[in-house]
């Protein structure tokens, strides 16, 4: 049996969790199909079969996936859902929305935020906001999975798949999009950047002018403490943490971050961490790979100045 | 019209869980309890329609053991009609769960099913999504905004770059995520009073849904500790370390 992993678009092109889910998926030595759905699907099929590890890649073209709704994505996954073992979704907005779905149709129980995986059946997610990791022995023959991308190193190009298109059920049109507000930003996108500079809600209301030109010369994205986003310093979008996005840079430096649990377990695959804190006993620094003790609205200019 | 709206008794949110060594398994035992916090900001948004004439009753339902007939009272405090407890000593897992609450709908017909986006504890974040598949309506995960209509529900929820609207026929199921209200503070009359209301008592054994397991928790652990920062005197010694360390050009 094979094993069905679902990619996601980010208009028409191929959204860079896909690498991370099919890295994830390689872990049951099966083959792998790729579903790639959206309403021009050409760029993102192409991008998809360039995946190494992938067996096929899967296309389902159709209006109504311009802007995917869960019962949509689910009817089409339940098309094709019994030629699989295994179904695995990123643990995404639309991955947690869609795959709970897809698994109660099947009369599943779903395995969500998965760190690790040890084939055939057993995995360890995380608990309590990230202060506890438990080991899980599935015992369902068919396994649907979300795994957190940042969890799993992304596989390289240079695959070579079949591309295959498949029909689309109609819509049942029971929810419509209305519209989307995004937050357009230059910079780096804060689930995939490189390096990211976060603050804390001590930053106050010179939040982005005290981060923003450190941002633009590490080429960071910028982020925010839950405590931060709901005292309106920062928009939603930027939150990170166990909550918000959750993030894997090679460098992340926290500044004025004390270092709540739900913050930590959403920065905790970071390569390298950097905390600047005037308080000597923040927990952040428990975490941190390197720590400076020093108060930001002085750190912060200086460390701008340094980049220089 | 009638809004249902699905309680979790759980673990208080700020607790620091442990492992108990001997079983490997997260000790609870003298956990704190009460409603799970997303619930309470799905019943407040039920309130608020009620306020607001557009819901004419609020049913709150829990499933568990006798002691989430304390989260039910919370719930009839923030002001809510009537609460029912599908009772169970086990410790269900959410397929269960959704398949009971999917018998509660069932029965009681309601226009717009609340619930929260995840329970603190497991954190398993699937409930919601698996009860709207379950009964074949239309689903608005992490709700920042809800707009009610004739009909219909336009849910506003937080996205990765932003927010997205969607419009749902109801029935409907909603998930709540933080920020769509801030819970009112229950004043101590109104637990008072919610002390002597009637609690309608179901047994879950008895609804005829398959309750059984479909995986096992082998062992919970702590996340390993890490040695902790090398404290740097300032940012220029610092951005040196990084530089050194090739982490920065």
């Amino acid at each position: 049996m094979s094993i069905l992993v679902l990619a996601e678009l980010d208009g028409n092109k191929l959204k860079g969790l896909a690498a991370h889910v099919v890295s994830a998926a390689a872990a049951w030595q099966q083959p792998i199909d790729l579903l790639v759905y959206g309403s021009q699907v050409d760029e993102a099929a192409k991008e998809a079969a360039n995946l190494s590890g992938v067996a096929r890649v899967l296309v389902a073209q159709a209006d109504h996936f311009a802007h995917p709704l869960v019962e949509d994505v689910q009817d089409l996954v339940l098309s094709i859902a019994k030629e699989y073992s295994v179904i695995v979704g990123a643990h995404s907005v639309l991955g947690k929305s869609v795959i709970p779905a897809i698994a109660a149709r099947l009369d599943v129980s779903p395995i969500t935020d998965v760190v690790e995986i040890h084939a055939p059946s057993i995995y360890v997610r995380p608990e309590y906001a990230g202060n506890i990791f438990s080991r899980i022995e599935n015992h369902q023959s068919l396994q649907i999975v979300t795994v957190r991308n940042t969890a799993f190193r992304p596989v390289s190009a240079g695959g070579n798949a079949e591309v295959v298109s498949i029909s689309v059920p109609a819509s049942r049109a029971l929810s419509r999009w209305v519209k989307e507000d995004i937050n357009h930003s230059d910079r780096p996108e804060l689930g995939s950047a490189r390096v990211v500079i976060a603050g804390g809600r001590s930053l106050g209301e010179n939040f982005d002018a005290l981060l923003s030109p450190i941002a633009e010369k590490l080429d960071a994205a910028i982020g925010a403490t839950r405590a931060c986003v709901d005292a309106g310093f920062a928009p939603n979008d930027l939150q990170v943490g166990q909550t918000g996005t959750l993030i894997a840079p090679d460098l992340y430096i926290a500044v004025g971050i004390s270092g709540a649990m739900q913050h930590i377990a959403g920065i905790k695959d970071s390569k390298v961490v950097v905390a600047i804190n005037h308080d000597p006993d923040a927990p952040i620094f428990k975490y941190a790979d390197y720590g400076v003790i020093a108060d930001l609205f002085t750190a912060l200019p200086e460390l701008d100045k340094a980049l220089q | 019209m009638k809004v249902l709206v699905a309680v979790k008794h759980t673990v208080d949110h700020n607790l620091k869980p442990f492992v108990d060594a001997a079983t490997g398994q997260v000790d609870l035992s003298q956990a704190r309890r009460g409603i799970n916090p997303f619930d309470e900001i799905s019943i407040e948004e039920a309130v608020r329609l009620k306020e607001r004439g557009q819901v004419t009753e609020i049913v709150a339902v829990a499933i568990g053991g006798t002691d989430a007939k304390d989260s039910l009272r919370h719930a009839y405090a923030m002001g809510v009609d009537r609460a029912l407890l599908v009772e169970t000593d086990a410790r269900l897992q959410p397929l269960a769960v959704a398949k009971l609450l999917k018998v509660i709908v069932e029965r009681e017909q309601p226009g717009l099913i609340f619930m929260g986006k995840q329970a603190v504890g497991e954190d398993y974040g699937q409930t919601g999504q698996m009860l709207a598949a379950l009964l074949g309506v239309g689903l608005g995960t992490f709700a920042s905004g809800i707009q009610l209509g004739d009909g219909f529900v336009e849910v506003t929820r937080e996205i990765d770059k932003g927010t997205q609207t969607i419009s749902l026929q109801l029935p409907a199921v909603v998930t709540s995520d933080l920020r769509l209200n801030e819970p009112r503070f229950i004043k101590l009359p109104n637990l008072m009073m919610a002390k002597k209301k009637n609690i309608e008592t179901l047994a879950a054994s008895e609804l005829g849904v398959d309750l059984a397991n479909r995986f096992t928790v082998i062992k919970s652990s702590e996340p390993p500790q890490k040695p902790g920062a090398i404290q740097l005197a300032n940012v220029n010694e610092l951005i040196n370390t990084l530089r050194k360390a090739e982490v920065l050009q």
